[in-house]
């Protein structure tokens, strides 16, 4: 129970934080991976993969489909405590904290480290308790407090002015597009520090999908965001740092504007030039 | 390039509609027996309603109503349907009915759903593979034996428990009946509760609930729908299992909130009584007036049933994209 009182302390905590606080806690990177290896049962699919990513930047994990994009993305947050039979090695930092053997909790890690899935997931609940689902559990109980941050984080994923009047009707009345924004906002109202996202656009419309990409070009203003994508031209257009994975190994990693006008291994070209994958 | 032609087979137009036609009639059937049942066991309880020989002895009034059967002496129910002055209340037979039934789901709803909440959120793989057949394995025990066992074991392990006058009496049924419909709740819960999609899970783990959390907070409202169905159902099998009332229960029919006094159940008293009935008298045009009660009760309970279970269906697979 302790640590629950910890993270909602924590959050409200962070929801005081100003801009000028924030920047005097920043470090040079906002998490690091050393040395990364990950196995399903006997089934080796990251190897020794390090990458270190900056704070306020979207860096956006690319690579063909199985080639461990998804398996990284959720050793960030330890989504994969909950597969059986999983095994990981070596050292992931948020901040200074190994988010693996530095804390007692593992919700003190997925409450700074938020994710949004590739499907939309939205509960079979309120549009109003989805969003406050995460404060909830995390120990929160004011309810202005809540009232007041659901209303931020509607707002801060674009869809306060869609849902506002309708905030008690359930999740399922919103379109796909309203309805991963809404599993944005969900992750956002436990303020986290890093959002992940993995391919959060790849069911949706041409139209959600830009909507989502605008979005992310603001969040990264106040989240740092590690996104999955398949989309090469997405990957351009919302990223600063781009990662390029094949067959479980980061075979380039670098500025996106450099990995996409001038990649330094034959393999990176040949993918972003659709050659395969 | 020389494409070769390639000759698809012609799909048999009248294999299909025979097929189709054949399907139907099956389902048409068993749509026709229910319907014919109902009408057979109704058209016997029709007297009540009209013959006026057997109004004299009992009409809807009577049954329901509390009736003064003895000058001078107080209005009562009164479930003695061979005595001198037949005496048709139903209402006593319906508390007895009530009394072991709610003491079952007492009983069989915590236990029921209480394993279908271990198996499908904390038990492991291996502990699951156990418990379900375990349990399902309950549902085909035949009542007659559960009936037995509450007669003989249950009953004289209650009465030394809790020092009790009578041995066979609403709670030994209903803990029997209890047992006997715990398989009911747990499969059709632990099945809702299994087919709330992992993606929710997985949302509610991201946000940093525990499991939980997880399991009470969107699991479980999740399959509520089906978890009602589970207790629906497992009351319809309640109000209508037979052989293990007319054995455990004492077949006294008693009315008192006391849960220990002995009940008569309606579906034990048309088993116990419908054999020895004097065709086309009042009692036997009774017996199966309770049998068109049973059977409408147990049809609208059922159905309920069903749309709940359709209704979680739909939950997780219309908008859910
Ligand atoms: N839950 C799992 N259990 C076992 N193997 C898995 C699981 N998830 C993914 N894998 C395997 O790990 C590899 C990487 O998968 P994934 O991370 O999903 O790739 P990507 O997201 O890049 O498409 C694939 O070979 C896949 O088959
Ligand atoms: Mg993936």
């Amino acid at each position: 129970m302790q640590a629950y009182n910890n993270s909602a302390d924590e959050i409200i905590k962070k929801s005081s934080i100003d801009e000028t606080d924030k920047e005097m806690y920043r470090s040079a990177y906002k998490m690091t991976i050393e040395n990364l290896d990950f196995w399903y049962g006997n089934n080796k699919v990251l190897h020794d993969v390090s990458l270190n990513i900056e704070e306020n930047k979207v860096t956006a994990l690319i690579g063909p489909s199985g080639c461990g994009k998804s398996t990284f993305l959720r050793t960030l947050n330890r989504m994969n405590d909950t597969i059986p039979g999983t095994r990981i090695n070596g050292i992931i930092k948020l901040d200074d904290i190994n988010i693996y053997t530095g804390i007692k909790d593992v919700s003190q890690i997925r409450t700074r480290v938020g994710m949004v899935f590739q499907k939309s997931n939205p509960f079979p609940k309120s549009i109003y308790d989805n969003v406050a689902y995460g404060l909830k559990v995390n120990g929160i109980k004011d309810k202005n407090l809540i009232a007041e941050l659901v209303e931020e984080s509607l707002i801060q994923a674009a869809l306060w002015d869609e849902v506002k009047d309708n905030l008690d009707h359930s999740a399922y009345m919103l379109s796909g597009g309203q309805q991963q924004r809404l599993c944005i906002a969900r992750a956002l109202a436990i303020r986290p520090e890093v959002i992940l996202m993995d391919e959060p656009a790849s069911a949706l419309d041409p139209i959600s999908t830009s909507k989502i990409e605008d979005l992310i070009g603001i969040l990264k203003k106040k989240y740092t965001i590690i996104i999955v994508t398949h989309n090469m031209q997405q990957a351009a257009r919302v990223s600063d740092y781009t990662a390029f994975f094949f067959q479980g190994d980061l075979v380039e990693f670098g500025a996106t504007k450099e990995i996409f006008t001038r990649p330094q291994k034959k393999k990176t070209e040949d993918y972003i030039t659709g050659r395969f994958g | 390039m020389n494409m070769k032609e390639l000759k698809f087979k012609q799909k048999s137009r009248l294999w299909e509609f025979l097929g189709e036609k054949f399907i139907a009639v099956n389902a048409f059937v068993a749509l026709i027996a229910i319907i014919l049942i109902f009408i057979f066991i109704f058209k016997e309880a029709v007297p009540i309603f009209t013959d006026p020989e057997i109004r004299e002895e009992v009409t809807l009034g009577k049954m329901v109503f509390k009736q003064e059967f003895y000058e001078g002496r107080d209005a009562k129910w009164s479930w003695q349907p061979n005595s001198e002055v037949p005496k048709y209340s139903l209402f006593a037979l319906f508390i007895g009915t009530l009394k072991a039934a709610i003491i079952a789901m007492l009983f069989a709803i915590p236990l029921g759903i209480g394993a279908a909440i271990y198996s499908s959120e904390f038990a492991g793989k291996r502990m699951r593979e156990i418990i379900k057949p375990v349990i399902e394995l309950l549902a085909g025990i035949p009542s007659v034996v559960l009936g037995f066992f509450a007669l003989i074991v249950l009953a004289t392990f209650l009465q030394n428990l809790f020092g009790l006058t009578f041995r066979l009496n609403a709670l030994n049924a209903g803990i029997a009946l209890g047992i006997a419909i715990i398989p009911i709740i747990f499969t059709v819960a632990e099945d809702a509760m299994t087919s709330v999609p992992r993606s929710l899970r997985e949302a509610a783990t991201a946000l940093g609930a525990n499991q939980w959390q997880v399991s009470l907070t969107v699991v479980l409202p999740a399959a509520l729908p089906g978890l009602s169905a589970g207790v629906v159902l497992g009351f319809g099998r309640a109000i209508g299992e037979t052989m293990i009332v007319l054995l455990a229960s004492g077949n006294a029919a008693i009315i008192s909130a006391n849960f220990v006094d002995s009940v008569r159940t309606f579906s034990a008293t048309i088993a116990a009584e419908l054999a020895e009935v004097v065709f086309g008298s009042g009692h036997y045009s009774v017996l199966f007036f309770i049998g068109s009660l049973l059977f409408v009760f147990t049809f609208i309970i059922n159905f309920s049933g069903d749309m709940l279970l359709t209704r979680i269906k739909s939950r997780f697979q219309g908008k859910m994209n």
